[in-house]
């Protein structure tokens, strides 16, 4: 599904919302003011008014968004949670296991600040589904062996990455929200990149890098489909191979670009996580 | 930086006087050597050499990028051409990578920009002492938080969601660098207190707090009035 499609599919059951998109932006200025006083905490009730404002009532796309992030959250947030719990046996030593709490405490702030800004919106946020980090048994060992551990985190973040980036598009021109999902969105690939140089230091995959080169996952076929499509060398039919006689190989062009991952796709890659 | 105003560029209709020039300067981040270049009279100035003009709307956002890709891009090419004392073969490896990274960014950019983009920037590095690890990763470390937050802070200013896409493409691979450097430096610090919030937010900064940073490694002034807000 490309962009314009999304945007025709938004305006087609609400002709209204490219219009809407351009004077948002305006409300968006107003609200500036309120934003520069607005505490931490009270951040996503200052968006979710501001929503509210423009729309002049809760947009099922904006939360439907949120809704998607949510749910990618409280995966991340409950597998933290769990590593966390046997950290002392399944993570060697510092400043491994600091890194693990720092990353947990990120998702579950994220998962907070989501609840928040739905509420806020006058919308209901989702529950939680419940887990299942072995993936009915493919990972048996996700919370007794290091090596498991972080093959299944370094997959979380990496799809978390491409799922962020997948919905921008719809929210474009939609400001304090937007640009809030880009603030989630880079702590994501923070995190990816650090379990990547966590798992080369440790020596479980001496080739692997902070980014990714071509569709490899380091990890195995079993996540293929996060990596599938990361390999193009193309980016708006711009070939980035050798670009403009500069010596770039096809793995720097890659890497250099991270690519989006469809709703679907993401779905389809956390749904053997999921148990109900 | 001295300009060439010999160069038989003529002030052109549009020339403005030294009083507008200093009015306008608000949103103008020019380098010291800028305005000593100015005579101090009264009279008309000539147009400044080495002033970029980043342009409107979204070609201003790209520019905007492109400028701070040459930076990133022009820094990591000297990193490599001299490596640090003590650079171990693994960081070499993973920092030209991330040279190749900007360049690509770079490249694409300019490419993408065609006619519109901005010319090439000349820059001063002479703050960072290349011989040293300490300050090249330092300086690496304020580059990429630099680039994460300017992403981040400009992607709300795009109306093309192509442009967002592909902006976003980018953002994630600058906090991979940001996030490697950081662990270079100090392992566990891909994503302290200093950067993240307690949202679990990383940072946004807006183009004038962005090139107002970096203005001590460009010799040209860059003029961000026709940026979008």
């Amino acid at each position: 599904m490309n962009i314009q499609h999304i945007i025709r599919e938004i305006s087609d059951t609400d002709p209204d919302f490219l219009d809407r998109l351009d004077s948002r932006r305006s409300v968006m200025r107003a609200f500036a003011g309120a934003f520069k006083k607005a505490t931490l905490v009270t951040l996503p009730v200052v968006m979710g008014s501001m929503f509210r404002k423009a729309y002049g009532g809760v947009n099922d796309t904006v939360v439907e968004i949120l809704n998607y992030a949510l749910t990618l959250e409280y995966l991340e947030a409950a597998f933290y949670a769990e590593a966390n719990k046997v950290s002392t046996t399944l993570i060697p030593s510092d400043p491994a296991r600091g890194a693990i709490k720092t990353i947990g405490d990120h998702e579950t702030a994220h998962v907070k600040f989501l609840k928040d800004a739905i509420v806020s919106l006058g919308a209901a946020p989702v529950n939680s589904p419940s887990f299942d980090f072995t993936a009915g048994g493919t990972f048996g060992n996700v919370f007794t062996d290091y090596r498991t551990f972080l093959a299944v985190a370094q997959a979380f973040e990496d799809t978390g990455v491409r799922a962020y980036k997948g919905r921008a598009a719809e929210i474009t021109g939609g400001g304090a929200l937007l640009e809030a999902a880009l603030n989630i969105h880079s702590v994501e690939a923070r995190h990816a990149a650090h379990i990547r140089y966590m798992r080369r230091n440790a020596g479980h995959n001496t080739a692997l890098r902070p980014w990714i080169i071509g569709k490899d996952s380091g990890i195995g076929a079993v996540v293929q489909p996060i990596y599938d499509g990361e390999e193009t060398t193309t980016q708006a039919g711009i070939n980035i191979t050798n670009i403009n006689g500069m010596a770039i190989s096809a793995d720097a062009a890659s890497g250099a670009f991270d690519e989006p991952l469809t709703k679907q796709q993401v779905l389809a890659i956390i749904t053997p996580f999921i148990v109900s | 930086m001295v300009h060439d105003n010999k160069s038989g560029m003529q002030p052109s209709a549009s020339a403005f006087s030294r009083r507008s020039f200093l009015n306008y300067s608000g949103a103008v981040l020019a380098g010291a050597s800028l305005l000593v270049a100015c005579k101090d009279d009264d009279g008309p100035m000539p147009p400044a050499a080495g002033e970029v003009n980043l342009g409107t709307g979204d070609t201003g956002i790209l520019n905007y990028a492109y400028a701070l890709e040459q930076l990133e891009a022009a820094f990591y090419t000297m990193v490599l051409k001299s490596a640090f004392t003590g650079m171990t073969a693994a960081e070499m490896e993973l920092l030209a990578d991330i040279r190749d990274h900007e360049i690509a960014h770079r490249e694409f950019l300019k490419n993408a920009l065609g006619s519109k983009a901005i010319s090439a920037l000349t820059f001063d590095f002479g703050s960072v002492d290349f011989t040293k690890r300490d300050s090249v990763l330092g300086t690496a470390k304020v580059f990429e938080d630099l680039g994460v937050s300017a992403y981040n802070g400009a992607g709300k200013l795009i109306t093309t969601p192509d442009y967002l896409v592909l902006a976003g493409k980018i953002v994630s691979v600058e906090a991979r660098h940001a996030a490697f450097i950081r662990d270079l430096i100090s392992n566990g610090s891909f994503a302290d207190n200093t950067v993240i919030d307690a949202n679990g937010l990383d940072k946004s900064r807006t183009p004038q707090e962005v090139l107002g940073m970096a203005a001590g490694f460009v010799k040209n002034s860059i003029n961000i009035s026709g940026l979008p807000k």
